[in-house]
């Protein structure tokens, strides 16, 4: 009877900034990339990336803030990853910056914007939106009766 | 340079079972790029964890797919399992790999067949589905579904099959298999099936590595990972298993891998059922939750797919993952379709078995 690999369970918790040397390293010993996924935990998400090799799993476990998530993209070592981070970006809002292949919130067509983490476009775009001052130009919303 | 021209393929296109959508960026007749989108039929299925309590929720991860339902519960129920660090008796073990066999047998029959009429080969097709028709009785018989079966629990099996319905299915399969032989025989030695075939969407090892393909598509380049070799079910027990492995990568490859895969089924099915011990049909589980992570693994017919559950102590999970193996093998489809002609596009999105609903859940 063979060993049970599966039973084999290999969680390592990794900094946000340490992520890419981590899997930089799993890539240099000849593991490949089986899934990514994220996981809502409080006022954090936890995302995790799974690699394989021999039929043992390591799985590299990151954890950010829910408000406005945001995480490096590994898609620059494995390119296939951008399946995973597109769906990560449309279900959880989380923004992979350098992502190779974007699909930019268009991977999934969903009714309900980041189902899994309401708000966080909402959020993002607080952030991201420099704030209006009184000599600055501010266009109005132009609706289809207007046109 | 030529003009290009973008052709969009789908996501309604009379090739395609579920909606997938190409952008195909064609020179003449060539494909030099394609663009997917897929997103059509998000069901949300994993959120539903929420609502559903995790002895429950194994009705909904059955329901991702109609092929491999029954390989996504086993899939469920072993993640949960390795949550709750309990050990399922043998017997069920064995009951579920022979149900998983017997699903890879009804998959792979219905891609043959969909390959076939495909290609314009009605008679074949039909020859496929009437064999593969043989494997749906079977678990109607012993599960009381042909699609949805619903024996698969945390903790085990909720139905028996009695060693005389055993020993009657061996018997089946003992003749059925002459008729599988030669209908693969077809796929193998005929000049118009091997015209369609031979040479077309070629994916190399290292780009299949590249791309993490997984399934036939990855052994048909010669990538030799199959999950039923890391020691579950019953197939550490088998006298010898190694997976199916083709080397020249290309369409015609992907159909000798599957058509290998469905003998060596059989073969298992049989050796399973002169192997299986009496015993138990499940482990009580009571009073007890999951509580941490468990990321569990199965060979689906199309190839591997990942299990993760987090339990939090309560009777909700926190998460419920699935991660299935067309969702992998889009960017390899990506580049086979790269340097094809238009009238192979069909062909080469067959030869991933796409299943679309199993991606988007």
């Amino acid at each position: 009877m063979s060993e049970r690999k599966d039973l084999i369970q290999d969680f390592v918790p990794v900094q946000a900034a340490d992520l890419l040397n981590a899997v930089a390293d799993l890539k240099t010993a000849g593991y490949r990339l089986g899934q990514a996924c994220a996981t809502v935990i409080g006022d954090d998400i936890e995302v995790m990336y799974s690699f394989d090799k021999d039929v043992v799993l390591k799985n590299l476990v990151v954890t950010i803030g829910k408000s406005v998530p945001e995480l490096q993209s590994v898609t620059g070592l494995y390119w296939y990853a951008f399946i995973y981070e597109n769906e990560m970006h449309d279900l959880f809002g989380i923004t992979f910056k350098n992502l190779a292949l974007d699909y930019k919130g268009q991977f999934f067509k969903i009714a309900e914007e980041t189902p899994w983490n309401k708000g966080a476009n909402a959020a993002k775009s607080v952030v991201e939106v420099a704030p209006a001052t009184d000599d600055t130009d501010v266009a109005t919303e132009t609706t289809k009766g207007d046109e | 340079m030529a003009k290009r021209t973008i052709i969009p393929f789908g996501p309604q296109h009379p090739v395609l079972p579920e909606p997938v959508h190409l952008d195909l960026v064609m020179e003449d007749e060539t494909v030099v790029e394609a663009i997917p989108s897929i997103g059509y039929i998000h069901r949300g299925l994993e959120k539903l964890v929420e609502k559903n309590e995790w002895p429950e929720m194994v009705y909904v991860i059955e329901r991702i797919c109609g092929i491999c339902s029954f390989g996504h519960g086993w899939g469920y129920c072993k993640s949960v399992e390795g949550n709750l660090g309990i050990e399922v008796p043998k017997r069920a073990e064995y009951l579920r790999t022979i149900w998983h066999e017997l699903s890879r047998c009804h998959s792979h029959l219905l891609w043959l067949g969909l390959l076939a009429d495909a290609f314009g080969f009605e008679s074949l097709f039909m020859h496929c589905w009437r064999i593969r028709e043989t494997i749906l009785d079977i678990f109607e018989d012993t599960t009381g579904g042909r699609v949805i079966f619903s024996v698969c629990k945390v903790g085990g099996v909720r139905k028996d099959i009695s060693n005389e319905k055993l020993a009657e299915i061996a018997k089946i399969l003992e003749g059925i298999k002459k008729e599988t032989a030669e209908i693969c025989d077809v796929f193998i030695e005929d000049g118009s099936v091997k015209s369609r075939l031979v040479g077309i969407g070629t994916l190399s090892y290292d780009e299949a590595v590249e791309l993490g393909a997984v399934g036939p598509m990855g052994r048909a380049s010669g990538v030799a990972q199959d999950i039923r070799t890391d020691g579950h079910g019953a197939y550490s027990e088998l006298e010898s298993f190694a997976p199916v492995v083709e080397t020249a990568g290309d369409s015609y490859a992907r159909c000798l891998v599957r058509i290998g895969e469905l003998k060596q089924s059989m073969e298992i099915i049989i050796e399973a059922i002169e192997k299986i011990p009496d015993g138990e049909l499940e482990v009580v589980i009571k009073g007890k939750n999951p509580e941490g992570n468990f990321v569990a693994r199965l060979e689906q017919p199309r190839g591997e797919a990942y299990y993760y559950s987090k339990g939090n102590g309560s009777k909700f999970l926190e998460r419920i993952r699935v991660r299935t193996p067309t969702n992998a093998n889009i960017p390899a489809l990506v580049k086979t379709l790269q340097g094809c002609d238009l009238a192979d596009v069909p062909i080469l999105i067959l030869t991933i078995d796409p299943c679309i609903s199993c991606t988007e859940r």
